[in-house]
Order: C-alpha cells, then sequence, then structure tokens
C-alpha cells in the first residue's frame, strides 16, 4: 500500500484551496497532516476519496492514477473515511450504519460478523448501543461510529478527519488511543487534525500545511520542538494542559 | 399527542399472522367495495361519488405514492410531478387517437416514455441538490405543459379529444359514465405500486436511498453509486406517474394542457408531506384524505378553498411531521441538521 498525491492543486471556483501540494503516506504508518482553519485540510482528505474534483496533479494509489475513479467506487479500492463532524446517518441504527460502511463490497456477507465483532471488540460501547438511532448517540460515540463504519469496509489507509473535533478531552484522549491501536493492528492512517499536540504525538511523519500549501514536513516527533510549530500550533503552555 | 404511526406499528408487530391477514384483506375489501357504499355520511355532495373515487382520490393516491419514492425516500425535491402525468396522459393520448393500440399496449409505452424523460430530466439535474433541483424541476413541469400548448401535433391549447377507452376486461365494460372498473384497475394498480415500494424499501436500494437522503457525501463514501440512486428514484416515480396518466386520459376522453398545470405537482406534493414524508401508508392515507375533502365539502361552494386551507394549515400545525410520520428514530434526521 501506498498513497502517494503529487503536486495537488484543488479550485473551488476560482478559489484555490490547495495549492499543489505533495504527500507520500506508505504502508503501517500513521501520517498526520496539521493546519490551521481554512488551511485545506478537508480538501485534501475530500480529494483523496474523490468527494472534491481534482484540478491538477495526480493521486496515485497502489501505484494506480485514481484521479478519475469515482468516490463510490473508491471505497472499495481501500481508502476508507471517518468524515469531518462523523456523518453518522442519524435515522439509521448503529448495527445499520456500521453495515452501511460495507455497502458496495461483493464479499460482504461472508465478512460481516467477522468485521461486526472487530468493531465491537474495538468500540464496546457500540455494541451496547446497537439497535439505537445513530442520531441519539453523543459526539464520542458518533465519532465511535463513524470510525467504526470506516473500518467495515477493511480499508488499506483510513482517512480521519478532525476525530477531536467537538470533543471531550477525555474522551479526545480515548479516541487518540484507539486510533493507536487500529494502527497497530495493520490500518494505514493519514490522520487530519488540529489538535496538533494529540496528533504529533500519536504520528510518524508530519505535514504542516498553510494557506494551501505544504510548509513543513518531518518526523511528527521533530515538529513537537519545532519552534514555529511550537507558536503556531501547539500554544505556550500546551505541554501542562495534556 | 398520541403518536398513530407508533400505535399502529406496536399494534402491527404485536399482532398475529392471522390478525394481521385478516385485517388486510377486510381492508383491501372494503377499499373495492367503495363503489357500492352509497352512505350520506362519507358521500360527496355536488359529484358522483363513484367518479371522486377514481379522480381524484385514487390518481392522487397513486401519484402522491410515486413521487414519494423521489421526495420520501431519496429526500429530492421534485416540484414537476406532473410533467410524468402529463407525458403518460399524451401518450395514452396521441397513440389512442392515432393508431390502433389499445390501452393494455399504450400503457408500458407510456411509463416508458415517462421514464425516459425521467432520465433526461434526472441526468442532467440531479447533479443540483436542494432548492437547485426543485427549482428545475419546476420548470421541466412548465415546459411540458407549454410545448403541450403550442405543439400542434398533439392537438396545442385544444389538447385531444375521443380517446379510446380500455377494452373489456373479465367481462367489465369501461364506459364514460361507469367509473367503477376504472377505479377498481386503480386501485390494483396502487397496490401493486404499494408493494414494489415496500419491497424495495428493505432491500438494497431502500438503503442507498435512505443514506443519500440522511448524507449524500457520506452515501458516497460508503461506496453507494449516489447518482445512478437517484437518477433510478426519479424513473421509478416518473414510471408510476405515466401509468397514472395514461389511464387518466382513457378514462376522461379529452385531455387539455390545463390540466397538467403547476397546481396538481403541488397539492401531489401536499399529499405525500400531510401523510407522513417517507411513510407509503401514511401517504396514501393523506393523499386520499387530501383529494376527499374538497369534494366532500363542495356544497360550502365560495369558502370552499378557504375551508381546505384551513384544514391543512391546523393539521400540520397539529401534526407537523404528516399524520403518519415515518419510523421514529429517523425524525433524529431533522434535528440533527
Amino acid at each position: 500500500m501506498r498513497l502517494e498525491v503529487k503536486n495537488l492543486s484543488v479550485y473551488y471556483g476560482k478559489i484555490e484551496a490547495l495549492k499543489g501540494i505533495s504527500i507520500v503516506v506508505d504502508q503501517g504508518e500513521i501520517v498526520t497532516l496539521i493546519g490551521a482553519n481554512g488551511a485545506g485540510k478537508t480538501t485534501t482528505l475530500k480529494t483523496i476519496s474523490g468527494l472534491r474534483p481534482v484540478t491538477s496533479g495526480e493521486i496515485i494509489f497502489d501505484g494506480v492514477n485514481i484521479n478519475d475513479i469515482p468516490a463510490y467506487e473508491r471505497a472499495d479500492l481501500g481508502i476508507s473515511q471517518a468524515p469531518e463532524g462523523r456523518g453518522i446517518f442519524p435515522g439509521m441504527t448503529v448495527l445499520e450504519n456500521l453495515e452501511m460502511g460495507k455497502y458496495n463490497r461483493k464479499t460482504r456477507k461472508q465478512e460481516m460478523s467477522e468485521d461486526l465483532a472487530r468493531v465491537y471488540e474495538l468500540f464496546p460501547r457500540l455494541k451496547e448501543r446497537a439497535s439505537q438511532a445513530g442520531g441519539t448517540l453523543s459526539g464520542g460515540e458518533q465519532q465511535m461510529l463513524a470510525i467504526g463504519r470506516a473500518l467495515m469496509a477493511r480499508p488499506k489507509v483510513l482517512l480521519l478527519d478532525e476525530p477531536s473535533m467537538g470533543l471531550a478531552p477525555m474522551m479526545i484522549q480515548n479516541i487518540f488511543n484507539i486510533i493507536t491501536e487500529i494502527n497497530k493492528q495493520g490500518v494505514t492512517i493519514l490522520l487530519v487534525e488540529q489538535n496538533a499536540q494529540q496528533a504529533l504525538s500519536r504520528a510518524h511523519r508530519a505535514y504542516v500545511l498553510e494557506i494551501g500549501k505544504i510548509t513543513k514536513e518531518a518526523k511528527a516527533k521533530d515538529l513537537l520542538n519545532d519552534p514555529h510549530v511550537k507558536s503556531a500550533y501547539l500554544g505556550t503552555g500546551a505541554h501542562e494542559i495534556f | 399527542m398520541i403518536n398513530l404511526r407508533d400505535a399502529g406499528a406496536t399494534w402491527w408487530e404485536n399482532a398475529s399472522k392471522l390478525k394481521r391477514r385478516s385485517l388486510v384483506v377486510s381492508l383491501v375489501v372494503f377499499i373495492y367495495a367503495l363503489p357500492f357504499l352509497n352512505n350520506p355520511l362519507i358521500n360527496t355532495p355536488g359529484s358522483m361519488f363513484e367518479s371522486v373515487l377514481f379522480y381524484p382520490i385514487g390518481m392522487f393516491v397513486l401519484l402522491s405514492l410515486g413521487l414519494n419514492i423521489v421526495v420520501g425516500k431519496s429526500g429530492l425535491l421534485d416540484l414537476g410531478f406532473v410533467a410524468f402525468f402529463a407525458i403518460g396522459a399524451y401518450t395514452m393520448g396521441v397513440l389512442g387517437t392515432r393508431t390502433n393500440l389499445n390501452f393494455w399496449e399504450i400503457l408500458p409505452i407510456a411509463m416508458g416514455l415517462a421514464m425516459l424523460s425521467g432520465v433526461l430530466l434526472g441526468a442532467p439535474a440531479l447533479r443540483l441538490r436542494g432548492d437547485y433541483l426543485a427549482i428545475v424541476t419546476l420548470g421541466f413541469g412548465e415546459i411540458v405543459r407549454i410545448v403541450a400548448v403550442n405543439e400542434e401535433f398533439i392537438g396545442g391549447a385544444r389538447g385531444i379529444a375521443g380517446i379510446p377507452t380500455p377494452p373489456d376486461l373479465f367481462g367489465m365494460k369501461f364506459e364514460i359514465l361507469n367509473p367503477k372498473p376504472y377505479y377498481w384497475l386503480l386501485v390494483t394498480m396502487t397496490l401493486l405500486v404499494y408493494w414494489a415500494v415496500r419491497r424495495m424499501a428493505v432491500r438494497r436500494p431502500g438503503r442507498a436511498w435512505d443514506a443519500i437522503r440522511q448524507d449524500d457525501d457520506v452515501a458516497q463514501l460508503m461506496g453507494v453509486p449516489t447518482f445512478k440512486y437517484k437518477v433510478w428514484a426519479f424513473v421509478l416515480g416518473a414510471a408510476v406517474g405515466g401509468a397514472g396518466g395514461c389511464l387518466y386520459a382513457s378514462q376522461i376522453l379529452s385531455i387539455v394542457p390545463d390540466q397538467f398545470s403547476l397546481n396538481v405537482s403541488i397539492l401531489v406534493l401536499a399529499c405525500v408531506v400531510f401523510g407522513g414524508i417517507g411513510n407509503p401508508f401514511g401517504v396514501m392515507v393523506g393523499a386520499a384524505i387530501l383529494a376527499y375533502l374538497p369534494e366532500r365539502i363542495r356544497f360550502l361552494t365560495q369558502p370552499r378553498q378557504l375551508v381546505f386551507g384551513i384544514v391543512l394549515v391546523l393539521i400540520m400545525n397539529l401534526r407537523p411531521d404528516g399524520l403518519l410520520p415515518r419510523k421514529k428514530r429517523e425524525k433524529f434526521e431533522s434535528e440533527m441538521k
């Protein structure tokens, strides 16, 4: 597995949201993309998963250019996303939401019980709530559901868009522990975060995205001590808070 | 206020197979027997009850069921549904008067043409969402009517007269003065559509439509080919509209473009919302009531429309989710948004 984004530009009308960024995600890694609001983090993920069209540049997955493959087929290739704001189906039960994660897989019937068991093991809370409507879950539970649903597709690479958004500090810790655990089980992860402290301490490598451009690329641990990153994304005293 | 839908659903879930079957059978028998029920309580003074049963009641029930696939199931706001009804009716009108084909031969053609126009409208329009889609479909409905007014080949503003009735069926004669066979045929068609819609709802297309309605983007991420399913929803809705139009034309025997105005689209949409958007059974009940009420109060003459409007506003205030809303949990959809 290797996901490569080469010189990617994306426009919203006349506005250039991504100005030729390049990212590489290799097998087994957690790669994080940090940046402020409006830097283009979500756009990057949406373009990789096919929801936004590429203006120029290439997205290469396992050696194949997937620029023109529609979003609904990318899920089957092994690119799975837990979208920004969780994006669960509020009117479906937890179980139905999880089943949707496999919608397009030809082998869904054989895999279903095995993968459900795997997700329930990672998130026992989801098992308790299996027959409850997605819309009745708490924010943290919805995030668990979004990640669990993405895992149902047996992804080669899991795209996570701000999994910590709007969650209590305890729950953030919990979610990031599970993300690390999922990675240890062999799933490659591309993590987009504003919570730079958490993201950088969990990831192997990191990119800093600023107004549509990659301004830094380094090992995550190194960025934690980078003066610019410290002042711009970590804030003074961030270490004491967490 | 008690939730009629939940109360009914609970009874249904706890009822034995025998109870359920007997309820369904008696309900169906009752519906088929309605034309014989000459009761002053339900009769429609001022117009022939049997005729009212066919149009507007039966016809609006069928059309609402079709529109519910589009608006209720897939969440696509279609304000031009009358276009498909018109295309079905005009297909019957043109082919019925200009060829030797009979009703049964024209019906599949009418449905096919309506479906084709559903694709032609849907393929470009379904790339739009929400209000933009509503505006395009609104325009489409008007385009079809205006083309009908201006195209001399299909009668222009005078429309088409002398449309043949369907051939006899099981010894029943289809005549203008005897709407019963039409009504029974319409009920049969409606039951078939209802059955098909219910079957689809619990299968993969139903799931796909649910997902599209709740979150289009996420549905794509899950691997749902959303565009394909949206076009399918349009096409299936169109087929129902076309079938309704075809039968309608063969009953009233002459059609003019004015019968296919925007009002019809709006009224069908009102039926869907009034009955309980997304719940086919509720939609049928709602459509039957909304179509029946103006006929029942026809004796009021002038203030009739006013009373109808007041009743509509009152009921939508008391039951904002419709008479029989869909499953309770799906209400979280609106709350989340």
